[in-house]
């Protein structure tokens, strides 16, 4: 069964994005790029001077790897600096697609919900394909949709934190009331635990970085991802059960042996 | 005249163009990006920019990013 993720009309097999900072080296950020079978990953734009430009063997393995490039607007803190990032990342990667940060707060990283509008708005009017890392804030999503995304991606917890989905309603309340729309939980992801429960609760997909970079052996992380998405993924797809509240045997009752006996024992 | 790349002071003789400022700064091959006060200028606008006393230049090169 087809089961593809659908992007801005390109369709990909791996539901499971993942960055490409903070691996021990640049060969096992390689190698955990593989390992996740991930076919978008995100990378940034930093300053660089001539004598670092020679030696990028990090952007070396980035164009062999084949994968769709997310590069991000990471660090910017208003709306005019993140668009003109993205408009030199869209020279230097050659793709109109853009992870959209706007971070407000230095501390826990959480979006500037006003300047991330703003900025999408422009961005799509320049023709970008605007991923926006946004909270779960079912209004901030639906302005995000109202000024052309059409893919949202809201932070299960503030970034590498690795503490998971924190706010399960919210997340709930965004699935359902946005059934239509890609969603992909961007940050705050720890376990593959937390990324099968993602999937499950019927989100598209999810990115993450720090919980395979900063793993004891990264390569394998990378791997238990790859299986806890597929796993998430194929639980939404088959239907979780519904809770409840009281015990059910799943074992038949009837011709149960030994129960007139107790019945005469209690008689006794 | 002085201009700021990347943070730091460089002194130029006179405004020149910022495709001659990139050569002479060692910049080559197409893995960078520029913007002058914040504002991104184009690979194609080079030939046609001037750099100016006091402009403050951002070359920028891919990093590792989440």
């Amino acid at each position: 069964m087809s089961d593809l993720l659908q992007l801005y009309g390109e369709a990909f097999n791996s539901r499971l994005l993942i960055g490409t900072a903070l691996y021990p080296s640049p060969a096992i950020m390689r190698e955990s790029v593989r390992a996740s079978s991930s076919e978008i990953i995100t990378l940034s734009l930093r300053r660089q001077n001539p004598a670092q430009q020679k030696d990028n063997v990090f952007w070396d393995y980035i164009r062999e790897s084949g994968c769709q490039l997310l590069p991000n607007t990471a660090g910017c803190k208003s709306a005019r600096e993140a668009v003109e990032l993205a408009k030199m990342s869209q020279e230097i990667f050659q793709t109109d697609w853009i992870k959209l940060e706007v971070i407000g707060d230095d501390y826990n990283l959480q979006p500037d919900l006003f300047g991330l509008v703003e900025a999408a708005r422009e961005l799509v009017q320049l023709g970008f394909k605007v991923l926006p890392y946004c909270t779960d804030d079912l209004v901030l999503c639906r302005k995000l949709l109202d000024v052309g995304c059409e893919v949202l991606m809201p932070w299960g917890a503030p970034i590498g934190t690795g503490q998971g989905l924190l706010n399960k309603y919210n997340l709930q309340t965004l699935r359902e009331r946005l059934s239509d729309v890609p969603l992909i939980i961007d940050a705050g992801i720890g376990a593959p635990s937390q990324a099968a429960e993602a999937l499950e609760m019927g989100f598209d997909a999810v990115l993450l970085n720090t919980a395979i970079a900063k793993a004891q052996e990264p390569v394998l992380m990378a791997h238990a991802f790859k299986l806890a998405v597929e796993s998430g993924r194929a639980s939404f797809n088959a239907g979780l059960m519904l809770k409840c509240q009281t015990a059910s045997p799943s074992t038949p009752t009837l011709d149960m042996p030994f129960w007139q006996q107790a019945e005469n024992l209690s008689q006794e | 005249m002085q201009v700021l790349v990347n943070g730091e002071a460089h002194s130029l003789e006179s405004p020149m163009g910022l495709a001659a400022l990139l050569q002479q700064l060692g910049y080559s091959g197409e893995a960078f990006a520029v913007a002058i006060n914040g504002g991104f200028v184009a690979r194609s606008q080079y030939s046609d920019t001037q750099v100016n006393d006091g402009d403050c230049l951002d070359i920028v090169a891919p990093v590792v990013g989440g």
